[in-house]
């Protein structure tokens, strides 16, 4: 076990330098940062004078280090256009991105793995058959357009919810079924084909001969065996919707990590992208790594060899 | 009468299928008593698995079974609830699967699943639960018993999981228990290992068992009691010395040509096998069931039903239009 969460986390280490070397050189996609930092009617010295006063002259190995043992420290450096320190700034956007994508999450699995679950225990009747067709259109449905659909009915024409912010837990509500809806057919569909399976399996035949209880059979013996893959799928999910919540971030004028990646955007703020994108990745992989030992703790195939 | 343990009679399963009505099992009939051995015998497909699962409650939903009797110690089991079921199964009755590998789940320790059945049965606790796991694994041959309860499937072979399996069943203290084809997924060097400690557990505990088996070298020796079944029937039972000595069905007579005798098969020769395959079960099948492959078939054996009829002793029966006497002459023509 020690063994395996050691190589995990050699892994999740490597793939976050890889993304930190990725992320530095967006300064540098865009063309010279000293140019585009001065303006277009900026002289040669006052560029030259830019690029040494922000270290752009010297090598790139070098600035990439000094850039990194500075993030390290959390210092991700000042946003050109805020004029404000980006940790500070992350760091006050990111908790309703959290909250939000946490939310979102928990509404997905606890409306779809049930789902899943009873449509695999009756196949082909009517849950089954609402299931198929709850995932077909969250599927066809993009969350932007049911996100305005949502707004329109719970929040003007019933004004059961407020429409935008979230200074109330209820401002959480809407936004939170918006992005997690689309997540719910995937695990719903998994959880049910696993499950399908998993209830055909020889195990399950002899808990069933043991005489165990339809919902120890049921729970015990076949949901832990198939929910591992669902595990998997819904960290790449929460991952996604860290990220992708800049669309339902900017629907519900929510103060998060979306939305302010979206402004920086517009703004060319290229330090401030690259520390969004560099934080969003590393959640990323902090994500990824939990599944993976959950994933271990659930399956002892990973765990014991 | 009063120490038959298992009964059952007209035994039929029913299974609906794109072609039509099939008809796998079909009106089996059989009595198991306390400490005794019946062992089925036939080919892949000849439903002895489901008969097996028939007496466990455990077939596929969209299976139909009825029968005139369906027994265990008295207690009828085709009226009893699921529930009451469940309380049987694993505790009274229970079954060891032909697939040791798929068979544990594997995402619980070995000690886990072992006790789980103990524990829902009876009123122990957790150690007494775990002593009786570590005895029981101890008596199926398994070394280290202790050290064992925290491993998991995939760490022990087949073989091990097979003993596993079997000191499962027995963890309850069943009067009953059924073996389909436990030795089918494992090394021949096991097979015979598994089938003899079976043989050996179920005396000593006075159990009785069902052992479906291929193997005609284990069940002439450990069975009391034979039943040969041909494409859903029984076609021939006796005493397990009745069967071997004085096979009189031409199926049964044909699969013991099928093995060598130490000492009698000449080397060299010719072992002998059986023509053709087993018809299929969709739809109403007239007359024996054997008839296509048989080397004495007449005109008679393709109409009307064949019974089982009584061959030279009592308690041996079966099911063809010949005598007795007929089909021993056939025997021995065939040998010659």
């Amino acid at each position: 076990m020690v063994k395996y969460i050691l190589k995990r986390l050699g892994v999740a280490f490597l793939v976050a330098l890889t993304v930190s070397m990725i992320t530095f050189s967006l300064i540098y996609v865009s063309g010279d940062p000293a140019v585009a930092l001065a303006g277009e009617a900026a002289s040669n010295e006052e560029i030259e004078h830019i690029r040494k006063s922000y270290g752009y002259d010297r090598p790139i190995p070098v600035q990439y280090m000094d850039w990194l043992g500075r993030a390290l420290q959390g210092d991700l450096g000042r946003s050109h256009y805020l004029k404000e320190d980006i940790s500070h700034v992350i760091l006050t956007r990111l908790p309703n991105t959290l909250i939000l994508a946490g939310c979102a999450i928990a509404f997905a699995l606890t409306l779809s793995i049930p789902l899943g679950v009873a449509a695999a225990i009756r196949p082909n009747s009517l849950i089954d058959r609402f299931a198929l067709t709850l995932a077909v259109v969250g599927q066809a449905l993009p969350s932007f357009w049911f996100a305005l659909i949502m707004m329109f009915f719970l929040g003007i024409q019933l004004r059961w919810l407020p429409i935008s912010r979230v200074e109330t837990w209820q401002g959480f509500i809407m936004p939170a079924i918006a992005l997690g809806y689309y997540v719910t057919p995937g695990v719903m569909r998994l959880t049910r084909a696993g499950m399908l399976e998993v209830l055909q399996s020889d195990y399950i035949r002899t808990a069933k001969a043991k005489g165990l209880r339809p919902l120890t059979v049921l729970f015990k013996h076949a949901l832990r065996n198939a929910i591992i893959p669902v595990v998997s799928l819904a960290a790449v999910q929460f991952g996604f919707m860290l990220g992708g919540s800049i669309v339902i971030e900017s629907i519900f004028a929510i103060n998060g990590l979306g939305f302010l990646a979206w402004e920086t955007i517009q703004r060319g703020d290229l330090p401030m992208m690259q520390a969004i994108v560099l934080v969003l990745s590393l959640f990323y992989i902090l994500i990824t790594f939990l599944a993976d030992m959950l994933n271990a703790f659930l399956d002892p195939r990973i765990r014991v060899t | 009468m009063s120490d038959t343990i298992l009964e059952v009679q007209d035994l039929v399963v029913d299974i609906p299928v794109s072609a039509g009505m099939l008809h796998p099992v079909q009106s089996i009939s059989f009595k198991v008593d306390k400490g005794e051995t019946l062992c089925i015998v036939g080919e892949s497909g000849c439903g002895k698995s489901l008969t097996s699962l028939a007496v466990m409650n455990l077939l596929p939903k969209s299976a139909n079974c009825t029968a005139t009797k369906l027994s265990l110690d008295g207690e009828d089991l085709q009226s009893t609830s699921e529930r009451r079921m469940s309380d049987i199964r694993g505790n009274k009755m229970s079954m060891i699967f032909q697939e040791p590998m798929t068979s544990l789940n594997p995402a619980y320790t070995i000690g886990n699943q072992l006790t789980e059945a103990l524990l829902r049965h009876k009123k122990v606790s957790q150690s007494e639960a775990r002593d009786r796991a570590i005895y029981l694994l101890e008596k199926v041959g398994i070394t280290a018993a202790a050290s064992r309860l925290t491993q998991y499937p995939h760490q022990l072979s087949g073989g091990l999981r097979q003993r596993v399996m079997i000191a499962m069943a027995l963890m309850c203290g069943p009067e009953m228990i059924i073996a389909d084809e436990p030795t089918t997924a494992l090394d021949v060097t096991i097979q015979a290992q598994i089938l003899h400690l079976l043989a050996d557990l179920q005396k000593e505990f006075n159990m009785g068992m069902i052992l479906i088996t291929h193997d005609l070298g284990v069940v002439s020796r450990v069975a009391d009691r034979v039943a040969v079944m041909y494409a859903g029937q029984i076609v021939e039972t006796g005493t397990g010395k009745q069967v071997f000595e004085n096979p009189t069905h031409p199926y049964t007579q044909g699969l013991l040509e099928c093995i060598p005798i130490p000492g009698k098969t000449e080397r060299g020769a010719h072992l002998g096998s059986i023509p053709g395959i087993v018809p299929s079960l969709v739809g109403d099948l007239p007359g024996c069931h054997f008839a296509d492959r048989c080397r004495h078939v007449m005109d008679t054996c393709r109409t009307g039903t064949i019974d089982l009829s009584p061959s030279f002793e009592d308690g041996h029966v079966y099911r063809c239009v010949q005598t007795p006497e007929q089909c021993a002459a056939n025997l021995k023509k065939g040998a010659a």
